[in-house]
């Protein structure tokens, strides 16, 4: 039976509030038919609205409810239907969700998520679109994964509800319709757990999360008769364990990053700085490490300029045959 | 405003000599420990910033009469006094405040972050209005287990010109949360005046706003604090709904530190001057019990005795080991 990753991501939730007693969800527009696709269909029906709670607009104050309630004894996640409304909340992801544990000497824990969906195009403009991840990524305490498969998108959301720590749980209404064969669920320990190689290959390292990860598996299917990539999906963002990279490019002398954020300080800069400071003897790069991440603008409105500012697979083509003709 | 008084509420209210016996101790507790921490500051013993609680020492110390350990107090950058009244731990306290492992945060917090789950303190932490949210989390916790635990969020008149604020007293209201929230009113958001800030002195109103009981009390006053808050905590906890109450208080020290601001140039010394005199939570509660006095002066020994005990202990404690730094950012490595 193939489902897909909306599927994955409800039946994520069904999993959990049908087994886990201690697992609740709160978020705006969880009752809604359009906030959050169709990725949350039927649950407040399902298992009742105490326990599938919509809200009022209330992005940090609802945050703050579930490092409250994680605090004592439960296991909440906390929706937001876009990343941008989540830049509201930050004063309790980043100062409380993150520090508690660390500032109380380890007598704490927080186990919530926190899920930040990035729902871009559409001409919805500069205040829906943003890809923020390697903000999140930034912050010691927090965990940030980002699925990019529909068994991931399913797993990972229980992986990280069942994780002791806050986990950040990106997903990307750009791969709601991807489809897969569904397998077993899959409980991750978030800490052991890293990225996944999902094609093999020999001329150049491709490196992409969320859709990213997508685009470079097109550009990869695309190229298949004249290159060979090796693509990986990050999958977990922080903290980050790159060890299949750094063995990747030793063998493909080729590293290009993918990343639906901006450049500056971002999660692409963070691969390449750490692919090369591990790899010490640089001679073994056949060319620079590069990476095509959003154009340094906020997001346009009109389906035209969208078009030109989101990286596309003929970006990633172009790149990567410049890259290997080198 | 809800009739406590009504006759389903109606209780012998009289406060007993026995509980003013606690009471008083609670506030001594507070206040000494206090005032020994602004002369170890003064001193440089004490580096990291505390921001004292002299003077506002009623409320929790009354409070604590009615709380269980089940129960989640939450506090602010200034909550030494709320932390001594819900769990008497002075020696976590000075331990905390000079970063050592036997501190009630392991060293790893210091003034502004107490913590003792045990006894219900749930955490105190500085961001502004931070822990509002998180004692209405508690809450609903308490409300999803189905338990009669409540959950009493402190802070100050300055936390509610925070956005937060207000958001969490509608969720609390909507969603129906058993939050007793208690504004101390000190009238000063660090140098600033309340009405510098703010088009009037009471916050009540915003209670008002989001249609949660409320009330506003002398918060110097044991006599009165006992009487209400015994009512407006059996509220909380049969009714499981929110509820409101302003202290109107002043702290003696200055916004951070031993000073009292009068050489920063903050007008108040004629204000300060009343407030440590006739409004003393302690000379008004002695001139109401006589029988104290005795009681008093008692406390005070022991009461530094204690003190001078557990900052032996403090100084003498490990600061946290290095490895701490990394291992307890995550709950797995």
């Amino acid at each position: 039976m193939k489902i897909t990753y909306a599927e994955g991501i409800r039946l994520g939730f069904e999993y959990l509030l049908e087994n886990y007693k201690d697992v609740f969800v709160i978020g705006q527009g969880v009752w809604s038919p359009w906030y959050v696709g169709s990725s949350m269909e039927g649950l407040d029906k399902k298992f009742g609205r105490e326990r599938v709670i919509d809200t009022p607009v209330s992005e940090n104050a609802v945050t703050g409810l579930c490092v409250g309630a994680a605090l004592n004894g439960m296991r909440p996640i906390c929706v937001h239907p876009r990343m941008d409304f989540a830049v509201l909340c930050l004063d309790q992801l980043v100062n409380e969700a993150a520090k508690w544990r660390h500032m109380f000497g380890g007598q704490v824990k927080i186990p919530m998520v926190a899920r930040l969906i990035i729902n871009r195009g559409g001409e919805q403009g500069a205040q829906h679109s943003q890809a923020l991840q390697s903000w999140l990524a930034h912050i010691p305490g927090l965990r940030v994964v980002i699925p990019y498969t529909p068994n991931d998108a399913r797993d990972l959301l229980i992986s990280a509800t069942l994780c002791d720590d806050p986990v950040v749980y990106i997903d990307d209404r750009w791969l709601y319709e991807q489809q897969e064969e569904a397998k077993p669920i899959q409980i991750y320990s978030l800490s052991k757990e890293a990225l996944k190689c999902i094609h093999e290959g020999t001329d150049i390292t491709l490196v992409g999360s969320g859709y990213t990860s997508l685009l470079c598996k097109n550009a990869c299917e695309k190229l298949k008769d004249v290159i060979s990539c090796d693509v990986f999906d990050l999958r977990i963002l922080n903290p980050m364990n790159l060890q299949p990279v750094f063995e990747s490019v030793k063998k493909t002398g080729r590293l290009l990053v993918v990343d639906g954020g901006w450049s500056s300080c971002g999660v692409a800069s963070e691969v390449i700085a750490r692919v090369v400071e591990h790899l010490r003897d640089v001679t073994v790069l056949k060319c620079a490490p590069r990476h095509i991440t959003l154009k340094n603008a906020p997001a346009p409105t009109s389906r035209y300029l969208e078009q030109i500012y989101y990286p596309n697979v003929e970006d990633a083509c172009k790149t990567i045959l410049d890259m290997v003709k080198m | 405003m809800f009739d406590f008084f009504s006759k389903e509420y109606l209780l012998e209210t009289e406060m007993r000599g026995d509980i003013a016996v606690r009471i008083l101790r609670r506030i001594i507790t507070i206040r000494e420990t206090e005032e020994f921490i602004a002369r170890k500051i003064e001193s440089g013993d004490i580096r990291c910033p505390c921001h004292l609680a002299v003077g506002q020492e009623a409320t929790p110390s009354v409070l604590a009469e009615f709380l269980n350990p089940e129960d989640r107090v939450y506090g602010t950058h200034r909550s030494h006094h709320q932390y001594l009244a819900v769990t008497d731990d002075v020696e976590g306290l000075l331990a905390e405040v000079l970063g050592k492992k036997n501190g009630c945060a392991k060293g790893m917090g210091g003034s502004q972050h107490l913590i003792n789950i045990e006894k219900g303190f749930g955490g105190s932490v500085p961001i502004v209005g931070g822990t509002i949210p998180i004692a209405c989390g508690a809450a609903l916790a308490m409300k999803l287990k189905d338990n009669r635990s409540i959950a009493i969020p402190f802070f100050g008149d300055g936390a509610t010109e925070e956005g937060v604020f207000h958001e969490s007293l509608n969720l609390a209201s909507v969603m129906k949360l058993p939050v007793c929230f208690i504004a101390e009113n000190n009238l000063f958001a660090s140098h600033l005046h309340i009405l510098e800030r703010q088009p009037e002195t009471s916050l009540c109103r915003f209670a008002k706003a989001h249609l949660i009981e409320n009330i506003q009390l002398d918060g110097n006053d044991v006599i009165s604090l006992y009487d209400h808050l015994k009512q407006i905590i059996r509220y909380v906890r049969d009714e499981r709904l929110p509820y409101f109450v302003e202290v109107m208080t002043y702290r003696w020290k200055g916004h951070v530190g031993y000073r009292e601001d009068l050489d920063v140039g903050v007008k108040r010394k004629e204000d300060l001057s009343i407030w440590k005199t006739e409004k003393d939570p302690i000379g008004r509660l002695l001139s109401k019990y006589e029988s104290l006095k005795d009681t008093y002066e008692n406390f005070i020994r022991e009461v530094h005795k204690r003190i001078e005990k557990a900052w032996e202990f403090a100084k003498q404690s490990d600061y946290a080991d290095k490895d701490f730094l990394l291992s307890c950012v995550y709950c797995e490595d």
